[in-house]
C-alpha cells in the first residue's frame, strides 16, 4: 500500500520531468526529421551540432562570468543572448558540414554518406575536446548558475517546478510553432517542401536546390544548437561526449513519430521522454529493485526496435512526403 | 624480376636490422610494419612472398617480441583486429549491411569464455568454477555459436529493416549488450557489472614457450583460419549471394537469392569470428569489463573496413594494422612524447610546452582519427586502400596483371 502511495505520489513530478525531456528531444528530433525529409539521409552528426550549441552557450557565460557582468544582465536578456549564439554557432556548423562532408557524396549509394556521417559525428566529439581542452584545459564543462533560473515555485502542494524547466517548455513550444509555420506558411517552407518532394522538379520550378538544402541544414542545426543551449540550463553539466545519447534517443523519437514529418517529430519526442521519465523512476519500484533507472535507455531503444518492426512508417506516417 | 625479389628480401632484412638496432624505436617498428606490406605488393613471385612473409611473422616477429614485449602485444592486437575486421567485412563489405554494433557479438564471445573461465560462474552455478584453462580451446567453439546465435535472434527481427536505420537498430542493440553486461550483476550476479570479471584463465603453453610469444602464434594461426575461411566464402555460393544482394536486393532477389536467409547468414558468420576473437580477447585480457565494448570500438572496426577497402580481404587486415598501430603506437608515442618535452620544459617559438593543458592528451583523440579516416575515405577513396578485386574489375581500374597476386577463381 505504501508502494502505492509513493507511485500516485511522485506522479506529477514524473510527469513534468518527462514534458522537459520530451520537449528537448522533440527539438533535436527536428534537425533529423528536416534533413531525412528533404535528403532522406540519417545526418548522424545532429548529435554533434546539438552538444556545440550548448559549447557556445556556456562559453559565452563563462565569458561574462570571467569579466565579472554576469549577475549584472537581466536574466532573459542572458538567455535570449546565449540561445540566439548556440542557434547560429550549431546552424552554421550544420552548413559548413553539409559542404564539406557530404554535398560531394549527394549521388554515392546510400551507405556511403551515412559512414561519413558518422566520422563526422566522431571527428567533431573530439574536436570540440581538443578545443575545449586547449581553451579551458577542461573536461567537462559546468553552466554558470543563474540564480533566477533555479528558483522554484509551487504548483501545487506536491509539485515545485523550476524556473528553468518552465523556460525549456515554453521555449521549445514557441519554437517548435514558429518552425511549423515556417515550413507550412512561407514561400521559403514551400520551396522546402517541394525540395522534399522531388528535387529535379523543384529546380525545373527555379528553386536553387542547393540553397535548399544548405537552409534546412541551418534551420534544423540551430533547433539543434537550441536544444543544445537549453540542456545545458536544464542539466547545467556537458562534455564533448555528452550530445551523443541525446542525439540518439531524438532520432529515436523522429523515428517514432515519422520521419520526415514534422509534427511527428514533436509528438515522437513527447511519448519518448515522458516513456523514458516513467520508465526510470518507476521500473525500479515496479520491479522490486531488480531492475532500475539504468535500464531506461534499454527502453529507448527496445522502442526503436519495436516501432521499426511493426510500425516503420511512425506514429503519424508520413504526411509531408508522400512515395512509393 | 631478380631485382624486385632481392629488393623485397633487402627491405625485410633492412628493417628487420632497424628493430634490431633500435629495439625502442617507433619508427623502426612502423618501417618493418612497412616492408610486410612492400611485400605483399610486390610483383614478385608468390612462393617468395609468401616465404618471406611467413619468415617475417613467424620468426622474426617472435625474435623481435623477445626483445621488446610490446611490440608483440601490438602485433597480437592487430592479428585480434584483423579477425574481426574480417568478419565485419563479412556483414558490411560483401553483403552491404551497415552494422554499428558489431562489438555486442565481440562481447558476448569474451563474456561467455570470461564467466566459465574465472571464479564468476561460481556466482551463478554454486562451485566448481573456474574451469582448467584448456577449456579455453572448446570455448573458442562455444563463443562462435553463443554469437552466431545471438547474431541470428538480433537478425530475425531487424533484417526486414531499410538499410539506414538497419544501422541505427543495429547502434542500438550493441549499446543494449553494453548496458546490460553493466548492470546483470543484480538480482542474479552474471557479469559482476562494472567492475569486471578477472582473473580469467589462459590457455598453457605448450614446451615451456615464451607465454606472450606463444600466444601471439596462437592468435596468428585463428587469424590466419579466419582469412582462410573468409577467402573460401568469398567465392562461394553463399558470398556470390552477399554480393548480388549488396549490388541490388530486387534484382538478387528475382534470381532466387533468398534474401532474409542470406542476410542471417552474413550476421551469423560476422558475429561467430567476433565471437571467437572475444574468447581470445579475454583470454589477453585476463580482466574484462565493459568498458571495452562500447560504440567506439565498433566504429573502429568500422573504420578498418572502410579504410582497407569494402570487401576486400587483404584490405580489411591491412585496415586493422594501421589502425591499430595509430592507436597503440602513433598516438600513445605522441603522449609520451609530448610529456617528455613537457617535463623538460622545452620552449617551442618561445612557447614553453610545460604551460600545455594537462588535458591535451593525443592518445585520448583516438576518435578523431576514426572520424577522419570514414570522412577522408567516403570522399576521397570510397573502394579503399586495397580494394576487392571484383569491385576493381567493375571499376575496370585492374591492371592487365593483378597486382594482388593471381586470380583465384
Amino acid at each position: 500500500m505504501d508502494d502505492f502511495q509513493l507511485l500516485i505520489g511522485i506522479l506529477p513530478q514524473v510527469f513534468m520531468d518527462g514534458l522537459v525531456l520530451g520537449f528537448m528531444y522533440a527539438l533535436i528530433a527536428l534537425g533529423y526529421t528536416m534533413v531525412y525529409g528533404v535528403l532522406e539521409f540519417i545526418n548522424f552528426a545532429h548529435s554533434e551540432i546539438f552538444i556545440f550549441g550548448a559549447f557556445v552557450g556556456v562559453e559565452i557565460l563563462l565569458g561574462l562570468k570571467g569579466a565579472g557582468v554576469l549577475a549584472s544582465v537581466p536574466w532573459p536578456l542572458l538567455l535570449l543572448l546565449i540561445l540566439a549564439a548556440g542557434m547560429a554557432g550549431s546552424g552554421l556548423l550544420a552548413v559548413s558540414i553539409e559542404r564539406v562532408a557530404y554535398r560531394p557524396l549527394r549521388n554515392a549509394p546510400r551507405l556511403i554518406p551515412l559512414i561519413s556521417a558518422i566520422g563526422v559525428s566522431f571527428f567533431l566529439q573530439d574536436f570540440i575536446r581538443f578545443l575545449e581542452s586547449i581553451w579551458r584545459n577542461a573536461f567537462n564543462l559546468v553552466y554558470p548558475d543563474i540564480d533566477a533560473l533555479n528558483h522554484r515555485f509551487d504548483l501545487t502542494e506536491t509539485i515545485d517546478v523550476p524556473v528553468k524547466s518552465l523556460v525549456v517548455t515554453f521555449g521549445a513550444l514557441g519554437m517548435l510553432w514558429g518552425l511549423h509555420a515556417l515550413v507550412n506558411r512561407t514561400k521559403v517552407g514551400a520551396a522546402i517542401r517541394a525540395v522534399a518532394e522531388d528535387q529535379t522538379a523543384a529546380s525545373l520550378m527555379g528553386i536553387n536546390v542547393n540553397r535548399i538544402i544548405s537552409l534546412t541544414f541551418l534551420i534544423g542545426g540551430a533547433m539543434g544548437g537550441a536544444a543544445g543551449v537549453l540542456f545545458g540550463v536544464q542539466y547545467g553539466f556537458i562534455n564533448a561526449y555528452s550530445g551523443f545519447i541525446p542525439g540518439l534517443k531524438a532520432f529515436t523519437a523522429a523515428v517514432l513519430g515519422g520521419i520526415g514529418n514534422i509534427p511527428g517529430a514533436m509528438a515522437g519526442g513527447m511519448v519518448l521522454g515522458l516513456l523514458e521519465a516513467f520508465a526510470a523512476s518507476y521500473m525500479s519500484l515496479l520491479t522490486g529493485g531488480a531492475f532500475g533507472a539504468e535500464y531506461k535507455d534499454i527502453f529507448a531503444f527496445s522502442m526503436l526496435i519495436l516501432i521499426l518492426i511493426f510500425r516503420p512508417r511512425g506514429l503519424l506516417g508520413e504526411v509531408v512526403r508522400e512515395r512509393a | 624480376m631478380i631485382l624486385r625479389v632481392a629488393l623485397t628480401v633487402g627491405a625485410l632484412a633492412l628493417s628487420g636490422l632497424a628493430v634490431w638496432i633500435f629495439p625502442r624505436s617507433i619508427l623502426a617498428f612502423l618501417f618493418f610494419q612497412g616492408s610486410l606490406l612492400f611485400i605483399y605488393l610486390a610483383d614478385v613471385p608468390r612462393r617468395v612472398k609468401w616465404a618471406l612473409l611467413a619468415l617475417a611473422l613467424l620468426v622474426m616477429m617472435p625474435v623481435i617480441g623477445y626483445f621488446n614485449a610490446y611490440y608483440l602485444e601490438v602485433a597480437t592486437q592487430v592479428a585480434i583486429f584483423a579477425a574481426l575486421a574480417l568478419g565485419l567485412n563479412i556483414v558490411v563489405g560483401l553483403a552491404g549491411l551497415l552494422d554499428l554494433g558489431y562489438v555486442a557479438f565481440f562481447a558476448v564471445g569474451s563474456y561467455c569464455w570470461a564467466i566459465f573461465g574465472s571464479p564468476q560462474a561460481n556466482a551463478i552455478f554454486g562451485g566448481g568454477f573456474p574451469l582448467p584453462p584448456v577449456w579455453f580451446f572448446a570455448f573458442l567453439l562455444v563463443g562462435l555459436v553463443v554469437a552466431a546465435g545471438t547474431g541470428v535472434l538480433l537478425g530475425l527481427p531487424v533484417l526486414r529493416i531499410r538499410g539506414d536505420y538497419l544501422a541505427v537498430v543495429t547502434l542500438g542493440f550493441g549499446e543494449v549488450i553494453r548496458v546490460m553486461a553493466n548492470n546483470l550483476d543484480k538480482p542474479i550476479n552474471f557479469t559482476n557489472g562494472p567492475k569486471g570479471i578477472t582473473p580469467i584463465g589462459r590457455p598453457p603453453a605448450p614446451f615451456g614457450l615464451p607465454y606472450g610469444e606463444y600466444f601471439y602464434l596462437l592468435v596468428l594461426l585463428i587469424a590466419a583460419v579466419v582469412v582462410l575461411v573468409n577467402r573460401r566464402l568469398e567465392d562461394s555460393h553463399i558470398g556470390r549471394a552477399w554480393e548480388a544482394i549488396r549490388e541490388d536486393e530486387l534484382a538478387a532477389q528475382a534470381m532466387g537469392v533468398p534474401l532474409v536467409r542470406t542476410k542471417l547468414m552474413a550476421f551469423a558468420c560476422g558475429a561467430s569470428f567476433a565471437g571467437i576473437m572475444g574468447v581470445v580477447f579475454s583470454a589477453k585480457q585476463v580482466f574484462i569489463n565493459p568498458e571495452s565494448f562500447t560504440f567506439l570500438e565498433s566504429i573502429g572496426v568500422l573504420a578498418m573496413v572502410i579504410l582497407g577497402g569494402m570487401g576486400s580481404i587483404p584490405g580489411a587486415v591491412l585496415g586493422a594494422t594501421v589502425v591499430t598501430v595509430l592507436n597503440l603506437q602513433v598516438l600513445k608515442g605522441l603522449s609520451l612524447w609530448l610529456n617528455e618535452l613537457k617535463n623538460a620544459g622545452t620552449t617551442v617559438f618561445g612557447y614553453n610546452l610545460a604551460n600545455l593543458p594537462t588535458q591535451l592528451e593525443p592518445a585520448k583523440y583516438e576518435r578523431m582519427i576514426f572520424g577522419v579516416i570514414l570522412i577522408l575515405m567516403m570522399i576521397f577513396r570510397p573502394q579503399g586502400m586495397l580494394p576487392a578485386r571484383r569491385r576493381q574489375r567493375e571499376l575496370g581500374h585492374l591492371p592487365p596483371k593483378a597486382a594482388g597476386g593471381t586470380e583465384a577463381a
